[in-house]
């Protein structure tokens, strides 16, 4: 294992995200302290509770999920495609290190500046609404196996895209409507039963639900199901990044 | 001298169908400077992106410093340095930066008296703090050398390194080049540009096609190749080459103030004697005489067209 190696495109992608780290901590902020001010105070203000939590407090898991898994995605799809748009990539394929390594320096450095931003909104979100989280650790677990799996997932994005409009269309047209419609901002128990079987087949609602789990002890799916999905999610990225180490897809001619 | 770099009937065909590299064969002796000559599209780059592990090679084997380049990777890639044809580097990063990144990326614990070393020798210390996109391409090329050398590669591969560069910082380069060879660093260097190969390199290899025409000893191949022409001076013009003269290989020129005469060096006798007395039986009075050695780039014109049908 070259750790060395490892280490440098870790750090490398690190201090790319701190020489922004304004845009890149205070987007996030900001764009849940809206959420907080519109759905929170605004919207939440007409609805009382959601299985028994307060709707402002309800909605925290589902706004960290959000958040976490665009940035997860864009930060490792951009890590690596941005090399190979610009050429840099000659360095990475000609240099003594294996894609597995690769992977691990990009999406370490996606996961870490993902979980980071998760930090930051759950630190925003208590000036807010009072939390108390049950399950810490589970929550922590949870919150870094998302983190890992989207980077991972993001970073198969950023080898398939030959182009910036391949790079922002899977998070736009699949992640961003799925999140929303995951029971990000609602209990799936609040739709009508035909959209509640819906819903059950979109991934998210388990990933979010088990986090929810994890904070309030309430879930829409029961925690084994929201356990297993985040295991097949990255089981099936993973096995995605080892086909295109096999076969050296849309990076090595 | 030991052999570092051994390629052996190497091969690469792309998805198209398009064979970039035909069984190519080759030998470079540790300590050398290769010149790969070829025309655009010869498969200079992709030789070296097939050495260096940017390509996957159809077919044929290749060693460096006896590693196999594929199932011996990382010992063959850590021995190498390769300065690509592009000026592909991250326009927002500082240089220091993109060369400890470098380092570490094969392998190398970090070294701030090296990179020191390495950026001075460049000229590039006092910019060690700069975006690479506030540099000049010359000093782009640089950053990628420097980038390049700061894993003490005993191979280096250098793709175009003067291509677009303006000619004193050309002259740089090769002095750069000579430095390097000086402590040992084994140099492969692709380009299209004959003067160059001329100038820095001891042996010549020339792609065309994906197949390597030649490897010879630069001197070796100008002395054996060389046409020669002999110009002489009349002192008064002739209109046309004289009767008696018909059986030599001459031109009139300048206006029929002067004669050539081509050779060739390979033969066993050029026939300049017999010429010569020709010359005078004619009675010609001649005011100066002077050969000229064939250059490289016709030599390779020459062979590139044989290959051409």
């Amino acid at each position: 294992m070259n750790l060395h190696a490892i280490w440098a495109i870790y750090v490398y992608e690190m201090k790319r995200f701190f020489r922004t780290i304004m845009e890149s901590l205070l987007s996030p902020v900001i764009s849940t302290s809206l959420y907080f001010v519109v759905f929170g105070a605004a919207i939440g203000s007409r609805i009382d509770q959601v299985e028994g939590v307060a709707y402002g407090a309800f909605i925290v898991p589902g706004l960290i999920m959000l958040s976490v898994m665009t940035q997860a995605i864009s930060n490792a799809s951009f890590g690596i495609y941005f090399p190979k748009f610009i050429g840099t990539i000659f360095e990475l394929l000609s240099a003594p290190i294996n894609f597995l390594e690769i992977v691990i320096g990009y999406v370490g450095a996606a996961a870490t500046k993902a979980l980071m931003i998760g930090v930051v909104i759950l630190v925003t979100a208590q000036f807010f609404v009072d939390l108390d989280i049950q399950h810490p650790v589970a929550m922590l677990a949870f919150l870094v196996m998302i983190c890992l799996s989207f980077s991972l997932f993001g970073f198969i994005i950023g080898i398939w895209a030959e182009n910036f409009q391949q790079l922002q269309l899977i998070p736009l047209l699949v992640i961003t409507p799925l999140v929303f419609l995951g029971g990000s901002f609602y209990s799936i128990s609040m739709l009508p039963p035909a959209w509640q079987t819906v819903t059950l087949f979109n991934p998210v609602v388990y990933l979010i639900s088990g986090f929810r789990w994890s904070f309030f002890g309430t879930a829409d799916v029961a925690i084994g199901y929201s356990l297993a999905a985040i295991a097949v999610f990255f089981a099936l990225c993973l096995g995605a990044v080892w086909l295109i180490f096999k076969t050296g897809y849309r990076i090595k001619s | 001298m030991a052999v570092i770099v051994s390629v052996d009937d190497l091969k690469k065909v792309y998805k198209g169908g398009f064979e970039a590299l035909r069984g190519v064969s080759l030998s470079i002796e540790e300590g050398e400077i290769l010149a790969l000559l070829g025309p655009n599209g010869a498969g200079k780059t992709t030789l070296i992106s097939a050495l260096c592990g940017i390509t996957t090679p159809t077919g044929g084997t290749a060693t460096i410093g006896g590693h196999d380049i594929v199932s011996d990777y990382r010992a063959a890639r850590a021995m190498v340095g390769l300065v690509p044809q592009e000026l592909a580097l991250e326009p927002f990063e500082k240089v220091i930066n993109t060369v400890r990144f470098s380092r570490g990326l094969f392998g190398k614990p970090h070294d701030a008296a090296l990179i020191e070393r390495i950026l001075r020798q460049l000229s590039l210390w006092d910019k060690r703090n700069n975006r690479i996109r506030e540099l000049s391409g010359g000093m782009k090329r640089r950053v990628l050398i420097a980038k390049a050398l700061c894993h003490e590669p005993r191979v280096l591969f250098l793709d175009e390194p003067t291509a677009g560069v303006d000619v004193e910082l050309r002259r740089d380069m090769w002095q750069v080049v000579e430095g390097l060879k000086a402590e040992g660093v084994t140099i492969i260097l692709t380009t299209h540009y004959i003067e160059e190969a001329e100038a820095i390199a001891d042996r010549i290899a020339v792609i065309n096609k994906g197949e390597i025409l030649l490897v010879e000893n630069k001197a070796d191949l100008m002395a054996r190749m060389g046409r020669k022409t002999l110009r002489i001076d009349l002192s008064g013009p002739l209109d046309r080459v004289p009767e008696t003269l018909r059986d030599y290989d001459l031109e009139l020129a300048e206006d029929g103030h002067a004669l050539k005469y081509h050779y060739d060096t390979r033969g066993d006798g050029t026939g300049i004697t017999r010429l010569l007395q020709a010359l005078a039986q004619e009675g010609l009075s001649l005011r100066d005489i002077e050969t000229r050695q064939s250059s490289l780039e016709e030599i390779f014109v020459g062979l590139v067209h044989e290959d051409t049908p």
